[in-house]
C-alpha cells in the first residue's frame, strides 16, 4: 500500500524560477501535492526573525539555519501546519508570518511556530539554488 | 445460538434439510423460543434498531456504488449526477447519509443504555468488549464514508484525521504514507477509503453475529439487572420481543424519515458542498456530529501526542469499564449515587459535543479541558470510587416481584442533571453570542419552505433569465443541462421550449474526422457552458478570485444560526440559510464604506460578505433584466427570483421529496400505531 511507481515519480524535483517575486511577496508552488510557500522577505521580516533568542522558541532553530546563507532573503517553507495539516495563510497573525486557520498555530517570518497547538516549525524542504533566481525543490 | 434444538418442522422437506443443517432450529432457538425478560423497556429495542440500520446502509450502500465513482476528478459530480440521474438517486443518498448519523444515534442510545443498567458487567464483559470494537469499526467506516463526495469537508477531515497518527513516535510517518498511498491526501487516498468503506461494514456484520451470539449465551441483561429465575421471568422472543422491537423499529423510521424527506442536509456541513481543494483549508473544520465529543478532547490537549492519546483512550477506556465499575448491584435503578453521576456524565458527553463545534479559542478551550477531566474522571475515579463506598438500595429477588412493585421515581436526579447540564450550556452561550456580533442575512418567505413547499414556476423562468443574462457572464452552472429545465418539479419548460433554448447556445463538441475540434448548436443533454475554459482563467480574469460555480451555491453557503436555533430549526424544518444568505449578498452592497472598516483595492463592501470584502462587483441593477409577466424589475425581486432559480438547481428533486416524504410520513403513522395495538394485545396478560 505504499506508493506506486507513477505517483513516485510525479514527485521528482521542479525547478521555480524566483525572479518575477518582488520583495515582501510569496508565492505559492505544489510539489508532491503539498504547498510550498516560497517568501520573498523584507529587511524587517529578516531582522525580526533574527533578532528572537532561539533558546525561547518552542521548537529552537535559528533562523540562519532554515534558510541558505547568500540567499537570506529567500524562505523556503512547506505550508502544511505540523498540528493537523491544515494551510495557514501567508503575511498573517501577530509575527509577521503564517496564521492557521483551523486551530490558531502562529509562525514568525522564518516559518517557526510561536503560538498554538503546532508541535514543530514548518518544515523546510529540500531545495537548492540552481543560479541567483532559480531553485530546485526536491 | 444457545445449545441444540429440540426443533422439529413439520414439513418433511423442511425436515430432511434440518437433519443435515439444523439452520431452522438453531433460528427457532435463538429468534423464537428464546427466552426474554419480562421486564425490559423500550430501550431494549435499540439492538433491533441497529440491526435493522446495519441492514439498510449496506443495502443503500451497494447501490450507490453502483454509480459512484472513486476517483478525484469525478468522485465530487458522480455524486451529483447520482442525486440528479439516477432513479431514487436522490432518496437513496438521503438515506445512506442520514443513515449514518441514524445509526450513531442510535449505537449512543444503546451504549448509554448499557452503562446505566450495568449491562457490561459479569458476564457479559465479552459481549461488551465486542459491541466496543463494534463501535471502533463504525466510527472509521463512518470516517471513510464522509471522505468518499469529495467535498472540501471530505478532504480536510481526511487530512486532519490521517495526520492524526503522525504523531505516533517513530513509525507515525509511515503509517501515514501507507494510509495516503502518496505524499498527501489525493486519488489514492480516495480509492484505498473506497475499497475499505466497502469492506468495514461486513465486517461489523461478522463481529455482530458474534455479539448476538455472545448475548444468547449470556442472556439479557434487564432493568431490574436480576437474573431470571423462573419462568415466570421470562416471555418467548417470539411473538412478544418480536412484535416491540417491530414498533420501536417504526418509531425510529419516523425520525429517519424526517431528515431523509424534510432535512437532508441539516446535519451535513454547508462547506461539503465544495468540491475538494487542496490548495485551500476551509476556516472552520469541523468533523461529523458523531465524532464531536472525542474531536473536543483532541484539542483541549495542548500537546499534540497526548491529545492523540487522550482521544483514543476515551474510547478504549469502554474495553475496561466491567473492570472499573466492580459494584455487585448492576442497575443504577438500584443505586443512587451511580444514577446521578450517569445523567452528569450524560451532560458532559453532550457540552463536549457542543464544544467540538466551537472555534478552539478562549473560554471554549479552557470548557473544554474542564470537561474532558470530567470525561476520564467519571470512568477512572467515579466509577471504581462508587463501587466501593455506595450502598445500593436492595434489588427485588426476581424480575415479577420487580414487576409488582413497579414505582417512577427517577425523576428527581434527572431534573437535577439536566439543570446543570442547562446552565452550563447557557454559560457557554453568552460567549458564543458576545463574539458572532456581524450581520446575519435576513429571512424571506420562501415558497419552497416547509413541509409542503413548492417551486414558484414564475419565479424559476425568470431567475433563469437573469442568470443567463447576468450571472453567466462569470458563473458557470455546470450540473445543469438544458434537458433539466423541462423536468418535472423544475421551471416547467415544454421540450420544444427546451431545444429552442439549448440551440440558442454554442457548445464545442469534437473532434471530428480531421481532428479537430468545433462548434455546434446546443442540443437538450449538453449541460450549461461555462464562462471560462478552466479555474486560472476564470482567476487571471477576475482579479484572483475565481467567480464559483452556482449549481450547488444555494447548498454550499450558509451562516451559523447558533443556539438554540439549530434545535428550533428541527422541529420548524427552516433549510434557507443558504438562500437567505444568496438573496442577501446581492443586495448587501453599499457604496459607502462604513468608518472602521477597510477594504482592499480591487474589492466592494457587502454588507454580508463574511469579512465585508467581495471582489464581486455589484451585479445587479434596477432594471437590468426585463421581465415579461409584469414583475417589478427591483434588484429585490431579481435577487428573489435568480435566488429561487438556484435553489432549483442545487435541488432539482425538492418537490418529489417532499411530497414523497408526505405519503411516507402517512403510512409510516399508521404503521406505527398498528404495531403499537398489536404489541398490547400481545403483551396483555405478560404484564
Amino acid at each position: 500500500m505504499n506508493p506506486d511507481a507513477s505517483t513516485i515519480a510525479a514527485g521528482a524535483p521542479i525547478e521555480v524560477d524566483l525572479s518575477p517575486v518582488a520583495e515582501g511577496q510569496d508565492i505559492k508552488v505544489f510539489w508532491r501535492g503539498k504547498p510550498i510557500y516560497i517568501s520573498h522577505r523584507t529587511k524587517k521580516q529578516i531582522d525580526e526573525a533574527r533578532a528572537v533568542p532561539v533558546a525561547s522558541l518552542p521548537d529552537p532553530q535559528s533562523d540562519e539555519a532554515r534558510v541558505k546563507s547568500g540567499h537570506d532573503q529567500w524562505l523556503v517553507v512547506i505550508g502544511i501546519c505540523t498540528h493537523l495539516g491544515c494551510i495557514p495563510i501567508a503575511h498573517e497573525g501577530n509575527y509577521d508570518g503564517f496564521f492557521c486557520p483551523c486551530h490558531g498555530s502562529q509562525y514568525d517570518s522564518s516559518g517557526r511556530i510561536r503560538q498554538g497547538p503546532a508541535p514543530a516549525n514548518l518544515a523546510v524542504p529540500p531545495y537548492t539554488f540552481v543560479s541567483d533566481t532559480k531553485i530546485q525543490i526536491g | 445460538m444457545s445449545g441444540p434444538s429440540d426443533y422439529q418442522p413439520s414439513n418433511p422437506a423442511l425436515q430432511w434439510i434440518e437433519r443435515r443443517l439444523p439452520i431452522l432450529g438453531l433460528v427457532h432457538s435463538s429468534f423464537v423460543v428464546y427466552p426474554t425478560p419480562r421486564n425490559l423497556n423500550y430501550w431494549w429495542t435499540f439492538g433491533a434498531i441497529l440491526s435493522f440500520m446495519l441492514g439498510m446502509q449496506i443495502l443503500t450502500g451497494v447501490i450507490l456504488a453502483m454509480h459512484y465513482t472513486p476517483h478525484a476528478d469525478l468522485a465530487f459530480k458522480s455524486v451529483e449526477l447520482l442525486v440528479r440521474d439516477v432513479n431514487y438517486g436522490w432518496l437513496l443518498r438521503n438515506m445512506h447519509a442520514c443513515g449514518a448519523s441514524m445509526f450513531f444515534f442510535a449505537v449512543y442510545v444503546h451504549m448509554l443504555r448499557g452503562l446505566y443498567y450495568g449491562s457490561y458487567k459479569e458476564p457479559r464483559e465479552v459481549l461488551w468488549i465486542l459491541g466496543v470494537i463494534i463501535y471502533l469499526l463504525m466510527m472509521a467506516t463512518g470516517f471513510m464514508g464522509y471522505v468518499l463526495p469529495w467535498g472540501q469537508m471530505s478532504f480536510w477531515g481526511a487530512t486532519v484525521i490521517t495526520n492524526l497518527f503522525s504523531a505516533i513516535p517513530y513509525v507515525g510517518e509511515s503509517i501515514v504514507t501507507l494510509l495516503w498511498g502518496g505524499y498527501s491526501v489525493g486519488n489514492p487516498t480516495l480509492n484505498r477509503f473506497f475499497s475499505l468503506h466497502y469492506l468495514l461494514p461486513f465486517l461489523i456484520a461478522g463481529v455482530v453475529v458474534l455479539h448476538v451470539w455472545a448475548l444468547h449465551v449470556a442472556g439479557q441483561n434487564n432493568p431490574d439487572g436480576v437474573e431470571p429465575k423462573t419462568e415466570k421471568d421470562t416471555v418467548p422472543f417470539t411473538p412478544h420481543a418480536t412484535i416491540k422491537d417491530g414498533f420501536g423499529v417504526a418509531c425510529f423510521l419516523l425520525l429517519y424519515a424526517w431528515f431523509i424527506f424534510y432535512m437532508p442536509n441539516y446535519l451535513g456541513d454547508a462547506d461539503n458542498y465544495i468540491p475538494a481543494n487542496p490548495g485551500v483549508t476551509p476556516p472552520h473544520i469541523v468533523p461529523e456530529w458523531y465524532y464531536l465529543p472525542f474531536y473536543a478532547i483532541l484539542r483541549s490537549i495542548p500537546n499534540k501526542l497526548a491529545g492523540v492519546i487522550g482521544m483514543f483512550s476515551a474510547i478504549i477506556v469502554l474495553v475496561f469499564l466491567p473492570w472499573l465499575d466492580s459494584a455487585k448491584t448492576r442497575s443504577s435503578k438500584y443505586r443512587p449515587l451511580a444514577k446521578q453521576f450517569f445523567w452528569i456524565f450524560v451532560a458532559v458527553c453532550i457540552l463536549l459535543g457542543y464544544l467540538g463545534a466551537q472555534p478552539p479559542e478562549g473560554i471554549y478551550v479552557i470548557a473544554g479541558r474542564v470537561l474532558t477531566v470530567c470525561y476520564f474522571a467519571y470512568f477512572l475515579i467515579v466509577l471504581p470510587l462508587l463501587s466501593r463506598i455506595e450502598t445500593p438500595r436492595p434489588v427485588p429477588n426476581s424480575i415479577s416481584e420487580a414487576i409488582l412493585a413497579k414505582s417512577g421515581k427517577a425523576v428527581a436526579s434527572v431534573a437535577v442533571a439536566l439543570v446543570a447540564a442547562g446552565a452550563l450550556f447557557l454559560g457557554s452561550l453568552q460567549d458564543a453570542r458576545a463574539e458572532e456580533g456581524g450581520t446575519k442575512p435576513p429571512g424571506n418567505s420562501w415558497s419552497f419552505a416547509g413541509p409542503f413547499g413548492k417551486y414558484d414556476r414564475g419565479a424559476l423562468q425568470r431567475g433563469l433569465k437573469v442568470y443567463k443574462e447576468v450571472c453567466s457572464n462569470c458563473h458557470g452552472l455546470s450540473l445543469i443541462a438544458f434537458r433539466n429545465l423541462g423536468d418535472p418539479g423544475g421551471p416547467g419548460y415544454s421540450v420544444a421550449q427546451v431545444a429552442a433554448f439549448a440551440s440558442d447556445y454554442k457548445i464545442k463538441d469534437g473532434p471530428n474526422d480531421q481532428g479537430e475540434m468545433f462548434e455546434r448548436p446546443g442540443r437538450a443533454a449538453d449541460y450549461f457552458p461555462s464562462p471560462f475554459p478552466n479555474e486560472q482563467a476564470a482567476r487571471a480574469a477576475n482579479g484572483g478570485a475565481a467567480p464559483p460555480d452556482l449549481s450547488l451555491i444555494t447548498k454550499a453557503r450558509s451562516y451559523g444560526r447558533g443556539f438554540p436555533m439549530f434545535i428550533i430549526d428541527f422541529f420548524s424544518q427552516y433549510q434557507e440559510q443558504g438562500p437567505d444568505y444568496v438573496a442577501a449578498v446581492l443586495q448587501g452592497f453599499e457604496d459607502k464604506v462604513p468608518e472602521g472598516v477597510t477594504i482592499p483595492e480591487g474589492s466592494y463592501y457587502n454588507k454580508y460578505f463574511p469579512g465585508h470584502a467581495i471582489k464581486m462587483p455589484k451585479p445587479l441593477s434596477d432594471g437590468q433584466v426585463t421581465f415579461d409577466d409584469g414583475s417589478p424589475t427591483t434588484v429585490a425581486q431579481y435577487a428573489k427570483d435568480v435566488t429561487t432559480f438556484l435553489m432549483w438547481t442545487a435541488e432539482p428533486h425538492m418537490e418529489a421529496r417532499k411530497r414523497l416524504g408526505f405519503q411516507v410520513f402517512i403510512f409510516l403513522i399508521i404503521f406505527a400505531f398498528l404495531m403499537y395495538f398489536t404489541k398490547k394485545k400481545v403483551w396483555a396478560d405478560s404484564h
